[in-house]
């Protein structure tokens, strides 16, 4: 109880700016990335018994040729990240996305993500960004889930074409008071839960 | 020809910020473009392993499976067993979204089949493992989940509530 992980990216009142950045997070290797080495041994290991080397290696490479595809973009999501990480003064966004911005931040968060072009290749840096130079749990959730469920990227290349007009845009209006709603929860229970590490 | 026009919006991005790093100053530029190339180089492996990963994932996991628990089912129970889909369904948006097209002309509910697309774009495990945990702090995405959980039932409540154009 008493050593709880104290890295979180929570309120430091206004010293904040005097300190550098403080670094993205640069583990190679985590706990995370362990089960998911594992879960793709296993499937790996079910397809080649299914369907022996051959359907191991269909599967090899068309996602070496996916991934070869996606780098170009996810250079541009990093650089993207890293740049509205220098350039957006920090006790800004802390102001206007930090715990204290309200509904206000709230609703930057979800007009920023509905708006912000690319895929997951940019989405994830540029909320990872946002969670270094200030922004709390709450306004960088609203970000993310409204990117998932309103941002047009998906929308307008995978769901119109595959699901249609009608449902898709039925779809946005029910999701569209969904990213406030989650950041607000978001917000309401980092509270609770942290409350004693930052008081 | 999207993905094209995705392709030109992002670097295009990328561009004029870079042109505002650098009006303030050459050394705000070179920061970013070696923090960020840090970054992607941090991030390549990782990558890597969920891209190149991905396809066994989604080769074990038949739509088929997904498609059946989707199903003709009405009501809260079907509206669960979209969501717990939804969250198991692998692959990218061409999987999760032709799955919620065949559970539509199959003749799954309106509000479940919501809250299937709902629930996969929120916390589809694969992209939570994949994309999400080697870009951002293990905690907040864990955190994001998890607060995201009671959503796509809202919005199946919603969609019950106002029904179909």
């Amino acid at each position: 109880m008493s050593e709880l992980p104290l890295k979180d990216p929570a309120p430091a009142d206004d010293a904040a700016e005097a300190e550098p950045r403080p670094g993205r997070i640069r583990k190679p290797i985590g706990w995370s990335m362990i089960v998911i080495a594992v879960l793709v041994a296993v499937s790996a290991a079910l397809v080649y018994r299914r369907d022996g080397i051959d359907g191991v290696l269909e599967i090899l490479t068309h996602d070496l040729a996916l991934f070869g595809g996606i780098l170009p973009r996810v250079l541009a999501g990093c650089l993207l990240g890293a740049f509205i990480a220098e350039i957006l003064p920090h006790e800004k966004v802390s102001r206007s996305l930090g715990p204290k911005s309200g509904l206000k931040g709230l609703l930057i968060g979800t007009a920023f993500g509905a708006i912000l072009p690319g895929g997951p290749f940019t989405a994830y840096p540029v909320a990872s960004a946002l969670l270094t130079v200030g922004a709390d749990f709450g306004a960088t959730i609203a970000m993310v889930v409204s990117w998932t469920l309103i941002g047009y990227g998906r929308a307008v290349a995978w769901e119109l074409p595959i699901m249609g007009t009608d449902f898709t845009l039925w779809r946005i209006v029910i999701s569209l008071p969904l990213p406030v709603l989650a950041g607000a929860l978001g917000r309401f229970v980092y509270v609770r839960m942290y409350s004693r590490i930052a008081p | 020809m999207s993905a094209a026009i995705i392709d030109i919006i992002l670097w295009g991005s990328v561009a004029a910020l870079a042109v505002i790093a650098w009006q303030r100053g050459r050394l705000v530029l070179t920061t970013s473009v070696r923090e960020g190339t840090m970054d992607f180089i941090n991030i390549v492996p990782r990558i890597a392993l969920g891209v190149i990963g991905s396809g066994y994932i989604a080769a074990v996991i038949p739509a088929e499976i997904i498609t059946g628990w989707l199903g003709p089912n009405s009501g809260w129970l079907g509206v669960l067993t979209a969501v717990i889909a939804g969250a198991a369904t692998p692959g990218g948006p061409v999987v999760g979204f032709s799955i919620g097209a065949v559970a539509l002309k199959a003749g799954g509910g309106a509000p479940q089949i919501i809250a299937y697309v709902v629930a996969w774009a929120l916390f589809a495990f694969q992209r939570l493992l994949l994309w999400e945990i080697p870009f951002m702090p293990a905690r907040f995405v864990w955190f994001r989940a998890a607060v995201s959980l009671p959503f796509p039932f809202l919005a199946a409540a919603i969609a019950m509530a106002i029904g179909r154009p």
